[in-house]
């Protein structure tokens, strides 16, 4: 019994990761009905940029809360900065075209963000340094249930930021301005929205989500290398198809079902099993409701 | 008009593929990892290798011939490592290859050998099928039913251990080969192997598969992996409370293992093919070289790359000709040949027969613990 619950903890603490990349994905698919796949190398450009400041700052005081927001707050400027200039140069200048460009573009700027990436850092693995120094302790007294202060700061961190964006979407003028936008663009720019700024926002918002992701997950697995973004931003991918893509509460939910899952096939079967699961999980997602789980359904106009 | 300058530009295009070769020289074609995942292992083997050249060409290189090192990174991608080799015996006309570390690498680069009638020592490639590829491929190192067999015996004999749990990776011939042979030689002992889980190289999330592991309440973990997934392996072992020592073999060779699993790896042992604190005379002066030449200390990987080199040198002066049948010859009639890595005789099965050290971290160094004799 305590096994599975702590199988349940090590799938939720991944999961969270997934849901937290898995969000910016979805909030940029809502909006410009894109599946924009250098989202992950977004991710790992925050990453390295989080390894560089977070062992710059652990050289000169303690691992502790205050080097870990540190950390957090430039990496997900970093990621937002690049976000921006994405959208900026890469898929602004295809406004108006059909969605297929874009995808191509995306795939692109992915390719472009992994292979600048071995040029520049090489593709030697780095060690992301300890931001915060890792405790473990038992759950339920003499349980075996063994949880780590890390797998809270990770599970802290991703419930806080989806909370702040649920409050953004939802609650502030510019989440209004967004969701008008992603109703359709010429409907929010007759209303004087200013339709492009809100797209960039999004992309900086998504962006810095998935540096915030990059940061727990260095905390997690010490790892920093150029192609990183590959495997997690694919899962993310999967996370958001789902939960149903466009839909923030779909993302999260996909994430914690990828984790659980993956963990539970590692722990119970066999780990080779893994990325053939979730990749399974999407074709039948695609098969049986393409709308994935909580996603609505919309009938696309052709 | 055009069409003629098109074609004079390919003539020079096709004449500039087929230079002249440059006789005075013999050619050595190296490929391993320089960079990516596993890129200590190239680099230490690629240093190591270097002062055996060196060190050739200053006392006169070969009946008058100096060595020209050729090296290739191959990214420790075995598709790359087939495609640099073909590079090098094609279009660089090595006598003579060496490399590579990880078997999955040799094993992919091998067959291209083979066909080319080049000879290719293997530094550290210890997975048996890698020197079965033909009667061209040598190794300078002993292989995986050996090692495995030192660390099934280590475990019983020396820890006491009853019960064994083994992480493989799933993906690495070297990972796999092992794991088998200690299964096998752990349960001819009369040891239990309780769990045998296993992962795919470049993971970084272990905690299903030792949660489930920790739950068997085994007396060791094996885990023949390589560095980079080891250290990780390990910081979570702890995390998910298995609190028994790990043990590994030679895949864990690397300055960057202990940086990565840091106080996780207390109290663990591997395998390996020598040890930088041993007091042999040999090592001693290899090592005091190695740290002049690149001011820091030498891994067995370069004691490999070494002798890699030197095994090569040895049959190049013994060898008839330069030509790959007589040199093939000459590698496989090495004998009782003293290498920084110990004495070693190439066998009948273009293996080198050896013995391995069983090596202990503890306070954040590693440690020689014992030698086993083969």
């Amino acid at each position: 019994m305590s096994t599975l619950l702590q199988h349940l903890i090590n799938g939720l603490s991944l999961g969270a990761i997934y849901a937290l990349i898995a969000l910016g994905y979805t909030l940029v698919f809502g909006i410009l009905r894109l599946f924009n796949f250098a989202h992950g190398d977004i991710f790992m450009a925050a990453a390295f940029a989080a390894m560089f400041v977070g062992g710059a700052l652990t050289t000169t005081q303690a691992p502790g809360l205050i080097p870990l927001l540190l950390t957090l707050v430039f990496a997900m400027s970093v990621a937002a900065v690049l976000g921006l200039a994405v959208e900026r140069f890469a898929y602004r200048p295809l406004r108006g075209q059909p969605r297929i460009n874009l995808l191509i573009i995306s795939v692109g700027v992915s390719l472009l963000l992994e292979n600048l990436g071995q040029a520049i850092f090489g593709p030697t693995p780095r060690l992301f340094p300890e931001l915060l120094t890792e405790t473990t302790f038992s759950a339920l007294a003499d349980s075996g249930l063994l949880v780590s202060n890390l797998d809270l700061t990770v599970l802290g961190c991703s419930l806080g930021l989806m909370l702040a964006l649920e409050w953004l979407v939802h609650r502030s003028r510019w989440g209004r301005a967004m969701r008008a936008t992603a109703h359709s663009h010429d409907g929010a720019r007759l209303l004087g929205i200013p339709v492009d700024t809100v797209i960039a926002l999004t992309f900086a918002v998504g962006s810095a989500l998935a540096a915030a992701a990059a940061v727990l997950y260095g905390m997690k697995y010490p790892r920093v290398d150029p192609l990183m973004g590959v495997i997690p931003g694919l899962k993310a991918f999967i996370a958001a198809v789902l939960g149903g893509i466009g839909n923030l509460r779909g993302a999260v939910v996909g994430g914690l079902l990828l984790g659980l899952a993956e963990t539970l096939v590692s722990a119970y079967g066999a780990s080779t099993w893994r990325d053939a699961l979730a990749f399974g999980l999407l074709i039948g997602v695609l098969l049986i409701k393409p709308q994935g789980l909580l996603g609505n359904n919309r009938v696309e106009k052709v | 008009m055009r069409a003629w300058i098109l074609s004079l530009g390919l003539v020079a295009l096709l004449s500039g593929c087929s230079k002249p070769i440059d006789d005075s020289v013999i050619r050595v074609g190296e490929y391993g990892a320089l960079t990516g995942d596993i890129a200590t292992f190239g680099q230490s083997t690629h240093e190591g290798l270097v002062l055996a050249i060196e060190e050739i060409n200053l006392a006169g290189g070969i009946a008058g011939k100096q060595l020209k090192l050729i090296t290739e990174d191959d990214r420790g991608k075995p598709e790359e490592a087939a495609t640099v080799v073909q590079k090098l015996i094609s279009h660089d006309k090595v006598h003579a290859l060496i490399g590579e570390v990880a078997s999955s690498n040799s094993l992919a680069a091998a067959p291209n050998a083979q066909r080319a009638k080049i000879p290719m020592i293997s530094p550290s490639s210890t997975n048996p099928k890698v020197t079965q590829q033909g009667d061209y491929i040598f190794r300078v190192c002993f292989i995986d039913p050996f090692q495995g067999k030192v660390m099934a015996k280590f475990a019983t004999e020396t820890l006491k251990a009853k019960t064994a749990a083994v992480l493989r990776d799933q993906k690495s011939d070297y990972s796999m080969g092992l794991a088998d042979v200690f299964k096998a030689e752990f349960s001819a002992m009369g040891g239990t192997v309780v769990e045998d889980k296993s992962y795919v190289a470049g993971d970084v999330d272990f905690k299903a598969q030792l949660t489930a592991i920790r739950d068997k309440k085994p007396d060791v973990l094996f885990v023949p992996g390589y560095y980079n997934e080891v250290g990780l392996i390990a910081k979570q072992a702890r995390q998910a409370g298995l609190k028994q020592p790990l043990l590994g073999g030679d895949g864990w060779e690397s300055h960057e293992l202990l940086k990565i699993g840091g106080a996780a790896l207390e109290g663990c042992y591997f395998s390996n093919h020598s040890a930088p604190d041993s007091v042999e005379p040999a090592v001693r002066n290899f090592v005091k070289k190695y740290e002049d030449r690149y001011k820091k200390e030498p891994g067995a990987l370069a004691m490999l790359g070494y002798d890699a080199g030197m095994v090569l040198a040895d049959a190049l002066k013994r060898a008839k000709s330069l030509r790959g049948p007589d040199l093939r010859d000459a590698i496989a009639a090495t004998k009782d040949f003293v290498g920084v890595t110990g004495k070693l005789t190439i066998d009948a099965d273009r293996n080198a027969v050896k013995s391995a050290v069983v090596l202990k971290i503890s306070k954040g160094q590693i440690h020689y613990l014992a030698t086993v004799n083969p």
